[in-house]
């Protein structure tokens, strides 16, 4: 075993550490005691011996695998090769027992056997294959009816939330329409041939579960257009302290329907006259705060779709943006040919003109929405600012804290008198 | 006029090898070069050469930065120095 003394100060802390299992896994496996070795290497000099490789694949794919290589392959003979593999995953993530076997015998035969559950962009990663098992490694999992994701310049393993597997306020079926769309676009997922990556992501609510609106090109997020069902009865319940807000997950026991829920709405949409809540559905944009600290008072409407959002990426060459919204309402039953469609036009427009390594978001900021729009055939909508906001985060100012030192319970403008 | 099948899978692969090691070339710049060429080329047809080309191992994708089709040849960060 290599001595690793400053990985060892990891495992001293009060969370699980990775090289916990790592050096489980290396009485094993001799890569991964060639890992824990390079790591060790890497932490000491400050610097990586990774190298990244840029043709090694599976025969007819062009992504999925990325390449990796040790710089010191003398040293850590184990990690000469140690690729890395992306698996398509199933629909928000959810798999049998023996699914998850199944994939874990394959890896352990094929690879060093560490995998990471999941990636950013959802897919189950492999992280250690020589060159030689790639194939026999894909053959297994294709026998049984897994699939490589997405990588490059290509479209990404679509991603959704748990949707109406087991949230009641999805607004339609996030499951089956990432599975459709992951289906329709196997070509592009395989074969890059896009300018940059493309990532669809389907959220059921506004409530975002997979941050589509922060981290996908086109982002399908669940949206009612009727109005917000209101039980009025369990909202008295609410403020009577009966049910226990955000069902028992809240920083507060007792709800105060005025401070923690009308208060806070952000199109002071609501009121509440202490026996009855009142909301104007036509000014309210979806946050779900109330809903969300009331689940059991208040429920989306019944005429649900989805709002389609476009142009977020994480700072890569430029800065990070999130979407513009394009389409404010759009109908989402199977087989979700709209939005696939949608998919089509877009990409194309995007491959036509984009730069190498230029997210669709960025060919917008430099071409202009009018360009879009018109190449797409979509109508201007109210519901489109000017510019996405570049910042995910919110930071709190000092009258914030002012505010909260003389007992304000919340504060949301800046200077707010609290005299 | 639109090339023949098989005539626009040897096209495409003269294309690649003349760029070989000059200029990177990616799918959509395959594509355009071809629609240059051949206006009424439908681009399904270019769409599905490329596979031909890279399903018989005869081209590769790669990635340098972004994903390119070219020859096959060694792995640069394979190789022991």
């Amino acid at each position: 075993m290599h001595k690793t003394p400053m990985l060892d100060h990891l495992e001293s802390g009060p969370w699980p550490s990775f090289v916990k299992d790592l050096k489980r896994m290396a009485a094993q496996k001799s890569e991964v005691n060639d890992l824990l070795g390079q790591l060790e290497r890497s932490y000491r000099e400050k610097i990586t011996h990774w190298k990244h490789g840029g043709i090694v694949g599976v025969l007819g794919y062009g992504s999925g695998i990325i390449g990796r290589y040790s710089d010191l392959p003398e040293e850590f003979p184990g990690l000469e090769h140690f690729h890395t593999m992306r698996i398509n995953h199933p629909s928000a993530w959810f798999y049998s027992t023996q699914a998850l076997r199944e994939l874990c015998d394959i890896w352990d035969k094929h690879g060093s056997g560490v995998l990471n559950l999941h990636g950013s962009t959802g897919d189950i990663i492999f992280l250690g294959c020589r060159t030689e098992a790639l194939e026999p490694c894909f053959a297994d999992l294709t026998a049984k009816g897994w699939d490589i994701g997405g990588s490059g310049s290509a479209m990404r393993s679509p991603s959704c939330c748990v949707g109406p597997a087991r949230c009641e306020w999805a607004c339609y079926d996030t499951l089956e329409a990432c599975y459709q769309v992951t289906q329709e676009f196997q070509f592009d997922l395989h074969r890059p041939s896009y300018p940059y990556k493309f990532k669809y992501k389907f959220s059921g609510c506004p409530n975002d579960c997979v941050a589509a609106v922060a981290r996908a090109d086109l982002s399908v997020i669940g949206v009612w257009k009727d109005d917000i069902r209101i039980d009025q009865s369990a909202v008295e319940a609410y403020a009577a302290g009966e049910i226990k807000p955000r069902g028992g997950g809240a920083h507060v026991d007792k709800l105060d329907i005025q401070a923690d829920v009308v208060d806070l709405c952000p199109t002071h949409c609501m009121s509440w006259d202490g026996r009855k809540l009142t909301i104007d559905n036509k000014n309210c944009n979806h946050c779900m705060h109330c809903i969300n600290l009331m689940p059991q008072a208040l429920r989306p409407g019944t005429e649900t779709g989805a709002t389609i959002l476009l142009g977020s990426h994480a700072p890569i060459l430029e800065g990070a943006q999130m979407s513009w919204v394009i389409v404010p309402f759009m109908e989402m039953e199977p087989p979700f040919d709209e939005v696939k469609d949608l998919g089509y036009r877009i990409t194309e427009w995007w491959a036509e003109h984009g730069k190498n390594r230029e997210r669709v978001g960025e060919l917008i900021m430099r071409l202009g929405m009018r360009a879009f729009l018109e190449a797409v055939e979509l109508p201007p909508v109210p519901q489109s600012v000017i510019f996405p906001r570049s910042n995910p985060f919110f930071f709190w100012k000092q009258s914030d804290f002012d505010a909260e030192a003389k007992g304000r319970k919340y504060y949301t403008k800046e200077g707010f008198d609290v005299d | 006029m639109a090339l023949p099948k098989d005539e626009l899978v040897e096209r495409i692969y003269k294309m690649v090898e003349a760029a070989q090691g000059k200029k990177q070339l990616k799918a959509k710049d395959i594509e355009k070069a071809v629609l240059k060429e051949y206006p009424d080329q439908p681009r399904n047809d270019i769409k599905f050469a490329i596979k031909e080309l890279i399903d018989s191992g005869r081209c590769v994708y790669t990635y340098f930065g972004g994903s390119y089709i070219e020859l096959p040849h060694e792995e640069g960060a394979a190789k022991k120095f």
